[in-house]
């Protein structure tokens, strides 16, 4: 990477956190928990770093360790998103006496 | 397909998945699409790992395989059985996860690149295993308070700050030094040692009753770990990831801390719930007069009230009570009686966990209220049912400046016509305070466990006429 692209990252960092402040600043109180479910399962984007160590022509302790990330980034991935939408099916809003689903 | 043509193709799957990252977030501004931008953010993460294994670096698929099975069958048997109440401890158990995946991630980048990683890389490298490990023990460590496996008191010893933040200082300058000379070894691995030990030196003095606070920082560690692996693999993609994530966990943070009253510095080095003076309010002994309530007198007059609000609390997802708490709301709905829930946002152990539980228990979402939303009118309420709850309804916080939660923003359950608590004995709560709302001439106490307490109400609303 060189300085310049290394200043096109940091361009990229500071609007992506602007908008993700301003974004999850108007997330209401009500969802939070799957909010932050959400992101987290978000953050486990890092499973693109953990397939490359896992998958490419380098030492067997750096395939292994890749290996190990790969499946603890795809328990947040898949894990994340499956109990954010377990969470969100449960958001309902009903009529006043609160019937019986 | 060309290396080139090939290299278009994944640049371009991974903006479209950046931009599927941010509809996600923005979907959750409302429940009525808060499904749709689950889907759009799972769409992108499919999109974003196909483009990845195109990249000409990987050229075995047999670990990638395994791990992909491995941790989807584990995430999936995780997501499906564990209860709403145990969000929190599952919140820490994955960002400790996101933590070890970005570490060793880290650590393989310079177990195989080493001498001949550029200096900026190099950098993003020594960040991105010094984050991930410090997320990783340190959400360990808040899973522990969690779960009570480790005390949830605050664990201190003298100028533990200073030596926390010094070897925080350490390791920027042993970074800054392998940036110069990446290929000391012993240099790099010393930042990953210490990355784990502060994780769990940084968790260590925080009581359980912030930990809501430390698994948002953690949040943020977990995403500003992540954007450090984007500097280091050249992927804007991890950059936005990241950058959402961690802008998210310090805006919790900070609006955590504004609800208690307290600087985020202070929670974060404050040791709160220490400081209990042990000669004043004797614990367990009820030293001043109080009603003490039988479940029908509550009964009573839960039924002769036109408007109730229930006001929620840790203790609530402690007793699993959420489901009762609804069929009692319901019971008296039959009976015409308005019932409004309002949910502090730092009950339980972690923002909107209040909500999480009532909407399983069934509660329509538009009966849960906000504290600013609803504090002004308890003083239009027949009667507050407070479950669980101790400190959000607090009026010392108002009114006592010696209190340590004084200046905490906290509902004005006192207005109302009649309070009645459901607590299991008089002790005082989570955080050692004393609770004045408990000898009000209006507030009856109804001792023993919340759900029997709830189930012998809901009995009484059939039995009474």
């Amino acid at each position: 990477m060189s300085g310049h692209d290394l200043f096109l990252g940091f361009y990229i960092f500071a609007l992506a956190s602007f908008v993700g402040y301003q974004v999850i600043g108007k997330v209401p109180a009500l969802l939070h928990t799957p909010l932050m479910s959400g992101t987290n399962a978000i953050s486990g984007i890092s499973l693109v770093g953990s397939l490359v160590a896992a998958g490419s022509n380098h030492a067997m302790a750096s395939k292994l360790m890749g290996f190990v990330a790969v499946i603890c980034a795809t328990i947040n991935v898949v894990g994340g998103f499956m109990i954010t939408d377990r969470m969100l099916r449960m958001f309902k809003k009903r009529g006043p006496g609160g019937d019986d689903k | 397909m060309s290396d080139a043509v090939r290299l278009y193709l994944a640049d371009g799957a991974y903006l479209i998945a950046g931009i599927f990252f941010i509809l996600c977030l923005k979907g959750l501004s409302s429940p009525q699409s808060s499904r749709r931008g689950i889907f759009l953010g799972e769409l992108g993460m499919f999109i974003a790992v196909v483009a990845t294994l195109l990249n000409k670096e990987i050229v075995s698929y047999e670990f990638i395989i395994a791990g992909l099975i491995i941790g989807a069958g584990i995430g999936t048997a995780i997501s499906l059985r564990i209860p709403m109440t145990k969000m929190p401890e599952r919140i820490a158990f994955s960002h400790a996860f996101g933590g070890l995946a970005t570490a060793l991630v880290g650590v393989s980048e310079y177990y195989n690149h080493g001498v001949h990683l550029a200096p900026f890389k190099m950098g993003a490298v020594g960040f991105e295993a010094f984050l991930g490990f410090l997320t990783f023990t340190g959400s360990i460590m808040a899973y522990g308070k969690l779960q009570g496996v480790i005390s949830g008191a605050p664990i201190t010893f003298k100028g533990q700050n200073y030596v926390n933040i010094g070897l925080f200082l350490a390791v920027f300058g042993v970074i800054v030094f392998l940036i110069v000379s990446p290929g000391q070894a012993p240099a790099f691995y010393a930042v990953c040692g210490a990355g784990l030990a502060l994780g769990v030196m940084a968790v260590l003095p925080i009581g359980g009753a912030d930990m809501p606070v430390v698994i948002s920082l953690l949040n943020s560690y977990a995403g500003l770990a992540a954007c450090a692996t984007g500097f280091a693999i050249d992927s804007p993609v991890l950059i936005i990831a990241g950058a959402l994530d961690g802008s998210s966990g310090i805006l919790w943070s900070l609006m955590m801390s504004k609800a208690m009253n307290r600087s985020f510095a202070n929670v974060l080095f404050g040791a709160f719930g220490t400081q209990i003076d042990p000669g004043a309010a004797p614990v367990g002994g009820a030293s001043k007069p109080f009603n003490e309530a039988t479940v029908d007198d509550a009964a009573q007059v839960l039924m002769a009230s036109q408007s109730v609000i229930v006001v929620p609390g840790y203790g609530m997802a402690v007793s699993q009570a959420q489901h009762v708490v609804r069929d009692l709301a319901t019971a008296l709905e039959k009976r015409g009686v308005q019932v409004r829930y309002a949910i502090h946002p730092v009950a339980g152990r972690m923002p909107g966990h209040m909500n999480v539980l009532l909407a399983e228990a069934n509660v329509s979402y538009d009966h849960l209220f906000d504290l600013d939303d609803i504090n002004d009118d308890f003083a239009r309420t027949d009667a507050v049912l407070i479950v669980g709850a101790n400190d959000v309804v607090n009026p010392a916080a108002k009114t006592d400046p010696a209190s340590p939660i004084y200046g905490m923003p906290v509902f004005n359950v006192e207005l109302s016509r009649s309070i009645i608590v459901l607590k299991r004995s008089m002790n005082a709560g989570f955080s050692g305070v004393e609770n004045e709302l408990f000898f009000l001439p209006n507030t009856m106490m109804v001792l023993g466990d919340a759900k029997k307490t709830l189930l012998g109400l809901v009995a009484a609303m059939k039995d009474g006429h």
